[in-house]
């Protein structure tokens, strides 16, 4: 089922991804390309298999809850945009 | 000495016949003069890099040095590095200096190595060639019409044009094996979870490893060394003993002589691999590998994989799927690249991601969105999950059949700058062979074995079963002992 104009609106919309009409157009076309590629796995019967979600079937480690992390706050903000007081700085979002 | 081995690098620096700032300013001076055009490091730092080299040369002058002490290596620029500029290829890390390094970047800094400088990458590894780095392509150095293969296309160019004499890699799709492949290299993606990924940029979670690359099995080998280990900051890091990967080069194959060093081992051939889409030049190079390996006593045993078919539509929900979850972090709020101006916050998220991202990662994030969203899990993401079961399946049956799988890298040699830019799926194509064993965590390498059209490299691939590295790694040695095919380098680089 190919994927319509509006559904790649929709989707660049929760992927939070700013897309004009234009590139919406030519997106579109190449994704139903892809899904063109993915649709050859939907025929396999794949009744009964567990999925496999990861490379190596273990459970992750367990370890102790302990502190493992000291403060480096204004190190790791001096890589941020916009910050001040310690605080991440974003455009108003409550009146 | 830029042929040299890593081993003879190693024996030349601890009986002072080099220093390690002469060895790093030898290859600094190749990179001046060559990257320009090859296009194959985003970052050098000349400063930076002497003056590791330095307190190399101190810690051999005090004999402390380890294997690696005092080797310049060059990191794929998706390897957090601190200090350094780490931009993943990218718009949106542009200007994102990592304030930490990675857990492979510390164990090379704790072997005494020296940081070469970061290379060039897809952006965010997502591609076969190179060309979606916001730095612009990477020129094969066999032939600079040509890709280099990608992701890893900036450390392949970089190892290939002895710009380096090694670099990390990452592999989640063949990402280390393509490019090795098309440059006429050797690299090496280890079992899932062998190399820890803290600290390397994540593109794709369930299937992003790290590996090494280099001129060599046996220079590859000495790189695993470093990069292997338990790290407890990568949740999936196998805590295992340490291995010496080196262990077995000189080694013959279990009950074989030292003139058939591979007498018994057994190696896959699977059909699925040499049918429609293989081109020929390629089939022939690979064919002559496998009557080489013959003649050093090794069988070939047919096998099937009858899964490998539905590897690359699995990988393409799998992969992008993960990487839409793992892209949500870069939104312009606390790192790298955010919009000059915008109305909202919303607005800040959308016009940040639309100029920071380019279109190949717009375009995996789409399908990765689309493919988790209400009503599409189960058809997409859960069915492909099912097919990687039934993938990984596959090389269970055939490893009760064989010791390694052996089959071509890479459909084609390397192809023509813009060729496939146009056309995902032809691109995505590319990496048919490759992408098996990201699926089922298996470890993977490319071996230089020969040239095809346009006197371009052409790459033997070899998987083995899980934890397999250091046999995998003496096989693919006693090739080299036999063969020159590691040993040719571009002209004109030399």
């Amino acid at each position: 089922m190919p994927l319509d104009l509006e559904q790649v609106k929709r989707i660049a919309h929760l992927a939070r991804i700013e897309i004009s009409q234009a590139e919406a157009a030519q997106t579109q076309d190449q994704l139903n390309d892809i899904f063109g590629l993915i649709e050859r796995m939907r025929a396999v019967d794949t009744e009964g298999i567990a999925p496999m979600s990861h490379a190596q079937d273990l459970m992750l480690r367990l370890r102790e809850d302990a502190v493992t992390e000291s403060d480096q706050h204004p190190l790791f903000q001096s890589v941020a945009p916009q910050v001040e007081g310690g605080l991440y700085l974003v455009p108003k979002v409550i009146e | 000495m830029i042929n040299a081995s890593l081993k003879e690098l190693s024996a030349a620096l601890a009986a002072k016949n080099i220093s390690s700032v002469e060895l790093t300013r030898i290859y600094l001076e190749r990179i001046e003069r060559l990257n320009g055009e090859l296009n194959a490091f985003i970052t050098v730092d000349p400063g930076k890099s002497l003056a590791l080299a330095g307190q190399a040369d101190a810690r051999i002058a005090r004999g402390e040095h380890a294997p690696l002490t005092g080797i310049p290596v060059a990191h794929k620029d998706i390897y957090c590095t601190k200090g350094w500029l780490t931009t993943c290829g990218s718009r949106m890390l542009a200007n994102f200096e990592s304030p930490y390094d990675a857990h492979v970047i510390g164990r090379f800094g704790a072997a005494g190595a020296v940081i070469l400088g970061k290379t060039n990458m897809d952006e965010f590894a997502m591609g076969s060639s190179n060309e979606t780095s916001f730095y612009g392509p990477v020129k094969n150095p066999w032939d600079r019409a040509f890709v280099p293969g990608g992701s890893s296309g900036g450390s392949a160019c970089a190892v290939a044009a002895r710009l380096a004499p090694a670099a990390t890699a990452t592999d989640t799709g063949g990402s280390i094996r393509q490019p090795a492949a098309l440059t006429g290299i050797t690299g090496l993606k280890p079992t899932y979870g062998v190399v820890s990924r803290y600290g390397m940029i994540a593109f794709a979670s369930s299937l992003d490893q790290g590996g090494p690359m280099g001129k060599s099995a046996e220079d590859v080998a000495m790189l695993l060394d470093v990069m292997a280990g338990f790290d407890p900051r990568d949740s999936t890091s196998l805590e295992r003993e340490g291995e010496d990967y080196t262990r077995d080069l000189d080694r013959p194959w279990e009950g074989a002589s030292a003139g058939r060093p591979l007498q018994g081992l057994r190696i896959g051939v699977p059909k699925e691999h040499f049918g429609e889409g293989l081109s020929s030049d390629v089939g022939r190079a690979i064919e002559a590998a496998l009557a080489q390996f013959e003649e050093l006593g090794a069988k070939r045993v047919a096998i099937s994989l009858p899964n490998s078919g539905l590897s690359v539509p699995a990988y393409y929900v799998i992969a992008p799927a993960e990487a839409s979850s793992n892209l949500s972090r870069f939104d312009g709020v606390r790192y790298g690249y955010r919009a000059p101006e915008y109305r909202d916050l919303l607005d800040m998220y959308c016009k940040t991601r639309s100029q920071g991202f380019g279109a190949e990662v717009k375009r995996r994030i789409l399908i990765g969105t689309y493919v988790l969203s209400h009503g599409y899990y189960d058809a997409y993401y859960l069915k492909a999950q099912r097919v990687r079961r039934l993938i990984a399946q596959d090389f269970v049956e055939a490893f009760k059949k064989c010791d390694v799988v052996m089959g071509p890298t890479s459909p084609t040699v390397a192809f023509r700058i813009g060729a496939k830019t146009s056309d995902p799926v032809q691109m995505y194509l590319s990496d048919i062979y490759t992408i098996p064993a990201n699926l089922a965590g298996l470890p993977g390498m490319s071996v230089p074995c020969g040239f095809g059209e346009n006197e371009l490299p052409v790459g033997l691939h070899i998987v083995g079963n899980y934890f397999s590295e250091a046999r995998m790694l003496a096989v693919a040695h006693h090739y080299q002992r036999a063969t020159d095919w590691h040993r040719r380098a571009p002209a004109g680089v030399l």
